[in-house]
């Protein structure tokens, strides 16, 4: 057969469109598994990160790390439930996949210009919570959030106490802000700024939690209320703002927090 | 005929693919912030240049002429998305800190200059060693760019402090311009213009 043919021209691009689909069917299917186990370990490793449970640098292994996350329930809420934001029965938590359900329309609603705080064009309908448990009491809860910077969309979580009130942690798994500017997001030291009693609801309910610009003044009115802007990256210090506007307010997790205030009686 | 020795070590400094041929900086520019993403990607680019060569070569007399990019391309393309998955699956950190930069190893011009430049007229054995040997000269700046990026940009070697930042109470503060890509260029330009000055053949004449 002549090489440059128009039967060998299809008998060369059909073998080799075989060879080289079995290779890369082979490779996808055969690392699959740990590549999935990866991706759960990560999440894992993010919630007890923000949640306190192990150090930032810390890299359990994945026996050490499903041992500590086994003092956390994991819970999807309904987030349409603007009464009593049920936990979803209807869907698998281990398998659930949040940023997922966001893309797909029927699994999420379109977010109109003045609804959408944090920028981000759709809101999935359910959404995972993970609560920190102390024995059979709540120590604490770590929320998925997500909202608009400068460049992208950080994505991340918050831990509020059981007080409901209090931050615990925050933390960003995801995004892709300015380096040395708004990917100061990721700088321990401005996280740590959140662990100091920062208060995410006012004495109304209200969120009213704010990276303002600068930093926050001793004699503030209320300081508890207002955590240090990263420098030089207001757009990202206002996509933090924003996203917990957002995601701690009616259209987020506002209900369900509030569910849980009055399941505990006040 | 290229001797085999000299297909492995030609690229590094006498021909090499970024300082000669300026090929492939747009990695250069997007992974360099650590030294560890510009190690892997490193390891990614030879072992897919070697591997695409050999292949190439292994079937160059059997392609026909009129489809033969595409044929270097699906060759290519294949490696990469293997490299990628083995990635995801043993080093996912550096995996998801370099998303789609792996993926973009496609596009790299050194591979698919070296397969149609050399693969399609070098037997098996001499392909794979001009594709390891222009794999390592592009290690070679990229790990340069890499060290003097995460050092001076964030005090860090592989991820170790080296300077203490100011912003966590030591004396040195980054250089903000070495985390952006912009730096990577005059990186690659000083190296360019040491490599030119010490081997003035490789001045292209004005």
């Amino acid at each position: 057969m002549q090489r440059d043919s128009i039967a060998n021209t299809f008998v060369v691009a059909g073998l080799l469109c075989g060879v080289c689909s079995l290779m890369v069917s082979g490779a996808a299917v055969g690392l699959r598994s740990t590549q999935q186990t990866n991706k759960e370990l990560d999440k894992k490793r993010n919630v007890l990160v923000v949640a306190g449970l192990i150090g930032p640098k810390e890299r359990p292994s994945e026996a050490e790390t499903n041992e500590k996350f086994r003092q956390i329930e994991v819970k999807v809420v309904d987030l349409r439930d603007k009464g009593n934001a049920r936990y979803a029965i209807d869907v698998d938590v281990a398998t659930f996949d949040q940023r997922k359900a966001a893309k797909d329309p029927e699994h999420s609603k379109e977010l109109g210009q003045d609804e959408d705080v944090a920028n981000i064009k759709r809101r999935e309908h359910y959404a995972t919570v993970y609560r920190i448990m102390d024995g059979d009491r709540l120590d604490q809860i770590v929320l998925p959030i997500k909202g608009y910077g400068l460049w992208s969309i950080l994505y991340g979580f918050v831990s509020i106490d059981s007080d409901l009130v209090t931050i615990r942690g925050i933390g960003f798994y995801e995004h892709g802000e300015t380096p040395g500017l708004g990917g100061e997001v990721d700088n321990q030291k401005w996280k740590d700024l959140w662990k100091n009693g920062k208060k995410a609801f006012d004495e109304k309910g209200d969120v009213s939690i704010e990276v303002i610009k600068g930093v926050v003044s001793a004699n503030a009115k209320n300081p508890e209320h207002q955590v240090d802007g990263l420098s030089g990256a207001t757009f990202t210090s206002n996509g933090v703002t924003n996203m917990l506007k957002y995601w701690l307010g009616p259209d987020g997790f506002g209900p369900y927090l509030n569910r849980l205030r009055r399941e505990r009686g006040d | 005929m290229t001797k085999p020795k000299e297909a492995l070590l030609n690229p590094l400094f006498n021909n090499n693919p970024i300082a000669l041929q300026v090929l492939g900086i747009c990695s250069a520019l997007a992974v360099t912030t650590k030294v560890e993403t510009s190690f892997i990607m490193c390891v990614a680019v030879t072992l897919v240049t070697a591997f695409s060569n050999a292949g190439v070569a292994l079937i160059r007399n059997q392609i026909p002429n009129s489809i033969r990019i595409i044929v270097q391309m699906t060759i290519i393309a294949s490696l990469v998305i293997v490299v990628d998955q083995i990635l995801q699956a043993y080093a996912f950190e550096a995996s998801k800190e370099m998303s789609v930069f792996v993926g973009l190893i496609i596009t790299n011009c050194i591979v698919m200059g070296r397969a149609e430049g050399f693969a399609m007229k070098n037997d098996v054995k001499l392909s794979f060693l001009d594709g390891i040997g222009n794999g390592l000269g592009y290690s070679l700046i990229l790990m340069g760019v890499g060290v003097f990026r995460e050092l001076f940009g964030s005090g860090k070697l592989f991820g170790f402090e080296i300077f203490t930042l100011s912003t966590e109470g030591g004396w040195y503060v980054p250089n903000g311009l070495m985390l952006l890509p912009p730096s990577a260029f005059f990186l690659i330009g000083l190296f360019i213009w040491a490599l030119r000055t010490l081997k003035p053949e490789q001045v292209e004449q004005g």
